[in-house]
């Protein structure tokens, strides 16, 4: 199920973006939040906990909506534009954490 | 003469408002915005393939909303407008801004900081939960992405803003199940007489609440956050609170927008070496500037909400105050009149910010009730029973010194959303003045940076 809910603004091209290897349906204009939390409900797993998160402040302050580039480049969610052909990762490439061996 | 180099840090109310004093006065003057468009958090602009009108995404402000951007627009080609640019530290005499491509270090002659607000948060239990958002991000969803943060949304904290939300999202088609305010309605009998100081702004507002009233969403004034409901998997189911009557309730919802009005982003000014006041009435350090704007550093100027929590109103007449005050330090030509105008307006604005501050109380004392395992710092995972664990075993009391042993404020947010809840806990557990605890030092960079960025464009 979606976490986000749209309100509007429905009538635009749908793009896909690719998320840990699976083709997500979003619209253009949209940001990677908003693409990934409209057809999913979570973003990346806390490095420091047990949950989920889905990003917190929307307006580049928190970081807690850091998704990757299959290449390793961090974006912040919230304020990068979804685009065609985006291939998401929603764990750090290369990264593990002790608590997640 | 050369021309002078003003830099413009925010593109919001302020930093609009001040580069078009900059332009009229014929300078030329760069402005750096971490946004990709203007308009700043309140008057946010939505994707250019959007179409609703002003009146639907700005409603009792739409005018002032379409007025800025129209100003910013006409500003086009007479500033160096450079959007999507972090501007990470300050030293050195210079700005020191990076994008994801490039990196610059520019040295001014002026530098208005106009770096906006963010919410001012006071954790509670379960609020590390996805479905978790803060107040304002609750309106960012809204306003530049028409989406909702949930299917059953409550909102939850105080402030003008918890009511002008939860409007918003009634009024777009959203579920808004209930308004938890943690202020009680005496509080705001009490601030009357300051509210009254700008009384089109003091009606929008009660206008709000009989809007919710009348679409039927339960308010509940005086309430006590308990606990944000959830798990680990699939994140927020429901919200317990302390009615005002003391009855604890529990409400289903998958998303809870939180916030306690704002706090200005001052980093940058503590990283320019503006010196910092404690304001008891907001319980926050805010830097200090005199009437014009002017900080205790030569060249160093603040306006707007980045300086104190005054509202978009008041931000775009400090902005302008500003940058008068920087033309004529600079030796430009200035009028005085407007100038003393200007300063009359924003006293005004100030005087209604101060009622509000008592309408809607920062609930302090609910950082030293969070039980010991509630997550304080919701970057880390460190709990208030970490925190207090470290300040038995360290003696720490001072914030920078607490933050060091417990990594409060340390995080990815760097104490944004954390640093002042902790600071009411340290205090209340040493039994000290909050303003004894002191600060978090601004860090540069102020927020991440990548590391594969380049030298130069």
């Amino acid at each position: 199920m979606s976490r986000f809910v749209r309100l509007g603004e429905t009538d635009r091209p749908i793009i896909t973006v690719h998320v840990d290897g699976k083709p997500v349906e979003a619209l253009d204009g949209d940001t990677l939040m908003v693409a990934l939390l409209s057809s999913g409900s979570m973003l990346r797993q806390s490095e420091f906990g047990p949950e989920k998160r889905a990003g917190f402040c929307l307006m580049g302050a928190c970081q807690d909506c850091w998704v990757w580039t299959e290449s390793g480049d961090r974006l912040r969610a919230c304020s990068t534009l979804a685009a065609s052909g985006q291939q998401i990762v929603t764990s750090q490439p290369g990264a593990s954490w002790s608590n997640h061996a | 003469m050369v021309e002078p180099r003003i830099i413009i840090v925010g593109a919001g109310p302020a930093g609009t408002r001040a580069a078009e004093a900059c332009v009229q006065a014929g300078i030329r003057p760069i402005v750096l915005d971490e946004g990709r468009r203007d308009g700043g958090q309140i008057y946010r602009r939505q994707p250019d393939n959007f179409t609703r009108p002003y009146a639907k995404l700005y409603g009792s402000e739409a005018g002032r909303a379409q007025a800025l951007h129209e100003t910013f627009d006409g500003l086009k080609g007479k500033i160096d407008y450079r959007p999507e640019a972090l501007v990470w530290n300050i030293a050195g005499g210079q700005v020191w801004t990076a994008s994801q491509t490039y990196q610059d270090a520019l040295p001014y002659d002026a530098l208005l900081l106009c770096t906006g607000a963010t919410d001012r948060l006071m954790p509670v239990k379960g609020w590390q939960f996805a479905g978790s958002y803060s107040l304002g991000g609750a309106q960012v969803g809204l306003k530049s992405q028409a989406v909702s943060i949930g299917h059953k949304v409550v909102f939850m904290g105080s402030g003008p803003l918890l009511y002008l939300v939860a409007c918003q999202y009634v009024e777009a088609g959203a579920q808004v199940v209930a308004v938890l305010d943690t202020a009680p309605y005496s509080a705001r009998i009490k601030a009357l007489p300051d509210l009254l100081a700008v009384p089109s702004v003091l009606w929008n507002g009660v206008a709000l609440t009989m809007k919710l009233k009348r679409a039927g969403v339960a308010v509940y004034n005086g309430i006590k956050p308990l606990e944000i409901n959830g798990n680990a998997a699939e994140g927020v189911s429901g919200i317990r609170f302390r009615t005002g009557a003391g009855v604890e309730q529990q409400i289903a919802c998958d998303a809870v927008a939180m916030g306690h009005h704002l706090r200005p982003e001052t980093q940058l000014a503590d990283l320019a070496r503006c010196a910092f006041t404690f304001d008891p009435v907001t319980r926050q350090w805010l830097p200090e500037r005199d009437g014009d704007g002017r900080s205790s550093v030569a060249g160093t100027y603040l306006a707007g909400d980045g300086a104190k929590i005054l509202g978009a109103r008041s931000a775009e007449a400090s902005g302008r105050l500003g940058a008068l005050a920087a033309l004529a330090d600079l030796g430009l030509p200035v009028d005085k009149g407007e100038m003393a105008s200007l300063r009359g307006d924003v006293g005004t604005y100030a005087k209604f910010a101060r009622g509000l501050a008592k309408a809607f109380p920062w609930p302090s004392e609910q950082a030293s009730q969070l039980p010991d395992d509630a997550l304080l710092c919701r970057c880390e995972g460190v709990t208030a029973g970490d925190l207090r664990a470290v300040m038995r075993e360290t003696g720490a009391q001072e914030a920078n010194r607490a933050k060091a042993f417990s990594r409060v404020g340390m995080g990815r947010c760097q104490g944004r959303y954390c640093g002042l809840a902790a600071a009411e806990l340290i205090a209340a557990e040493a039994d000290i003045p909050v303003e004894q605890v002191g600060r978090l030092r601004g860090q540069a960079p102020v927020k991440p940076l990548t590391i594969a960025i380049g030298d130069d464009q």
